[in-house]
């Protein structure tokens, strides 16, 4: 653990451990009799009663967090975490050492030693950290369709990473093993922004795409690195569940040059029973992106039964010519069942083409099915001469028909970042 | 029925079929016909003002809570009822507040009279989230095979599968679900910011991977849900709450200044039970401190209530079903 060998990155497998794994016992631990020490002078003993408490914090300032930190005869974290430990970006200070976390729309209020909701963020004396800095547990270089990112460099390959945890709960997470559990139970690597920029360049790779859980949460890692790609002339893009806050959302459209949301179903009740989340702050956030002007790109995982109803496609697609235009792309995608979803079936193509068919009747210029490697709709079509543009096959590009952003055959513009 | 009502039962039914069929005959032997017994034990001189314990007086006091739960003269024979010398004995203790953590001197004591009672030593387990908790709750690590084992989950990670109920679905750390075959639950008295109370059923999400999912909603029904998944409901006989000093305001964290000397122990093996009296006992320190009840601040725990509910069955809420017996 710490330690990155870039042949490990030949694959595209995540490289975390069973978290299941039973680690050989240690031999090198304390063998008295454990009774004794029990009863021994505790820590409990200490005598840190409500008037010597007062006496400890009283007229020294700053020495309310430092004090807990010496009584408790420990550092804040263990040593081999801490380097992985910054003071988080988005968060309020309240009393009693409480935290108000401001860096998704669930806001939590955090006691002492307790963690936020994503589970990768800890207070600390009220102080918040998060704790997967350099701590990313899954390197791979992907295709770019692989995100998927139809309008972004097609054929070219993203440096992709992730760290654990994440702040919604899908209950058809593809990538749980690394989403829902927090950084101490995956295997991770330690990699500073700069080495993640130099790594991206010896993969050859054009783009980094923070993907995989959830960027949000590990946004100061996500920032840093951002910072480091771009002096290197490398792009940036973010696969997103769009659950996150207007500000720190702000500053992320600013630097990034794509972003790809994971609309998970318009619909409130889906959002609440199956995401645990909320629709309408991810609405926001979609709205922000297209207001800054990022490119963005939507994907739409079609559930069975529980969010593949005519109406629902009807809106939805209604809500994005009305408030993003007609111009970004929309991705149906097949769902597999997975994690906590298992007992629904694959979803039938029929019911992809029946959405698709429905974002294009509203007008919606890039509608797409995913998850069917071969099927026709992988395809770009220009908007104007309805001819292809860009021919797919899986996360293979076979052709390329687009010259300085518009279609060859008839020069209409074909929305999106080409590179051709 | 059609078929897209067939999947959506199923979707929802899912939790309740993989968990209902293995937990029939618990039910049945864990729901009380007519009423639970909660101890509460309390010694005065117990510790003196700067909160130093007596642990000869708390041995003490433990043993007469035991006997007094199973209405015996000999302690012995109290904890004979809840393990047997073969058995592997986790003691969830917890340490999630450093020094508000469960009193050494408490484990101390159930440890001996465990090992009285023939429990091998190796066979006991203190047992935390992390090995880094239980050090600054002033517990050595000991991850040896020999002696009183003491680490965090971290040593052993968790389970490969889920268990689920309703709202809940966790792996359940390997220290529990392979090594124990029982636990002992010992808590602390306290408040808690986001759930009301923090007692016997919510020390358990210091089994599964993925507490932090579990704290919305005044953690109503999550801490319910949790205390059902199979190996902690099957395994949790008992719990010892650390009353010896409380805390009414500010928790789970430690505050020194909401905290009080109650000087006793709450013992039960209902844990609904236990943690309806101990709610009762923090709401009257915070009303005799002119503090607004839970209620009133909304954190009202109503998982206690969730907990006693028919689909949960893991104790009793009523009071007017609670014997609750005091022993000074």
């Amino acid at each position: 653990m710490g330690t990155f060998y870039p042949k490990n990155l030949s694959g595209i497998k995540t490289e975390t451990v069973n978290i299941g794994e039973v680690q050989p016992e240690l031999m090198d631990t304390w063998p008295g009799d454990y009774v004794s020490f029990l009863k021994s002078t505790g820590i409990n003993n200490k005598n840190i009663d409500r008037r010597n408490f007062i006496k400890l914090t009283a007229g020294v300032g700053c020495t309310l967090a430092l004090s807990s930190r010496i009584l408790a005869g420990s550092k804040i974290f263990p040593e081999e975490t801490e380097k992985f430990v910054r003071e988080a970006r988005y968060y309020e200070k309240l009393d009693n050492k409480k935290i108000r976390c401001r860096l998704c729309p669930r806001q939590c209020v955090i006691d002492d030693r307790e963690r936020g909701y994503c589970g990768v963020r800890e207070n600390h004396d009220g102080t918040y950290y998060t704790l997967v800095y350099a701590r990313p547990c899954s390197l791979n270089a992907d295709p770019i369709e692989k995100k998927p990112f139809f309008h972004f460099y097609p054929g070219s390959a993203a440096f992709s990473l992730a760290t654990a945890g994440c702040n919604v709960n899908c209950k058809f997470c593809q990538n749980w093993e690394i989403s829902q559990v927090r950084p101490e139970e995956v295997r991770s690597y330690y990699l500073l922004p700069e080495e993640i920029a130099k790594l991206a360049g010896q993969y050859e790779c054009q783009t980094i795409a923070y993907t995989y859980s959830e960027p949000t949460i590990y946004y100061e890692y996500m920032m840093d690195c951002v910072q480091a790609c771009r002096q290197k002339k490398l792009k940036n893009v973010v696969v997103t569940a769009g659950y996150i806050a207007k500000e720190p959302l702000t500053e992320l459209c600013k630097v990034v040059d794509a972003i790809k949301v994971d609309l998970k179903a318009f619909s409130e009740k889906y959002y609440k029973e199956v995401v645990n989340g909320e629709l309408k702050p991810v609405l926001e956030s979609l709205i922000t992106m297209h207001q800054m002007g990022i490119w963005t790109e939507i994907v739409y995982l079609v559930v069975p039964t529980l969010n593949d109803s005519d109406k629902e496609f009807k809106e939805l697609c209604r809500w994005i010519r009305i408030n993003l235009g007609i111009d970004v792309p929309i991705h149906f995608t097949r769902f597999h069942p997975q994690y906590l979803l298992k007992n629904i079936p694959p979803t039938p193509v029929k019911t992809l083409e029946r959405a698709k068919e429905i974002a294009d009747a509203e007008g919606l210029h890039y509608a797409y099915i995913g998850n069917v490697p071969g099927h026709p709709s992988e395809n770009t079509h220009c908007p104007q001469c309805k001819k292809i543009v860009v021919r797919r096959s899986g996360f293979t590009v076979e052709q390329i028909n687009i010259k300085n952003g518009m279609c060859t055959y008839c020069n209409t513009n074909i929305a999106g970042m080409w590179g051709v | 029925m059609k078929r897209r009502e067939f999947i959506q039962t199923g979707f929802h039914m899912t939790g309740g079929i993989l968990l209902t069929s293995p937990l029939l005959p618990l039910i049945k032997n864990l729901v009380p016909a007519a009423k639970s017994k909660v101890i509460v034990v309390r010694d005065a001189q117990i510790q003196n003002e700067k909160y130093s314990v007596d642990s000869d007086r708390l041995s003490q006091l433990l043993d007469k809570g035991m006997q007094s739960l199973f209405n015996t003269d000999n302690p012995i024979q109290a904890w004979k009822k809840i393990v047997t010398a073969e058995e592997v004995v986790g003691l969830k203790v917890n340490c999630l507040s450093g020094h508000g953590s469960t009193h050494r001197e408490l484990v101390a004591a159930v440890c001996e009279s465990l090992q009285k009672s023939g429990v091998k030593s190796e066979n006991i387990i203190i047992w935390e989230r992390f090995s880094s908790d239980l050090e600054d709750g002033g517990f050595k690590i000991n991850q040896q095979a020999k002696g009183i084992r003491c680490f965090g989950n971290d040593h052993l990670g968790f389970s490969n599968d889920f268990e689920m109920y309703g709202s809940a679905a966790s792996l359940i750390c390997n220290t529990l679900q392979r090594l124990c075959d029982v636990v002992i639950n010992l808590p602390v008295l306290k408040d808690h910011g986001i759930a009301g109370i923090t007692m016997s059923m919510k020390n358990m999400y210091g089994a599964i991977h993925n507490p932090n999912k579990y704290h919305l909603n005044v953690g109503n029904p999550y801490i319910a849900d949790v205390f059902m998944l199979p190996s902690i409901r099957n395994k949790v006989r008992l719990t010892i709450c650390d009353a010896l000093v409380a805390q009414y305001e500010g928790g789970p964290s430690f505050m020194p200044h909401w905290r009080w000397a109650y000087n006793g122990l709450l013992i039960a093996t209902d844990p609904v039970a236990l943690d309806y009296s101990g709610w009762q006992i923090i709401e009257q320190e915070r009303k005799k401190r002119r503090f607004k009840s839970l209620k009133e601040v909304g954190r009202e725990p109503k998982y206690i209530y969730t907990a006693a509910d028919a689909e949960h069955h893991l104790g009793i809420c009523d009071p007017e079903k609670i014997e609750l017996v005091t022993v000074e």
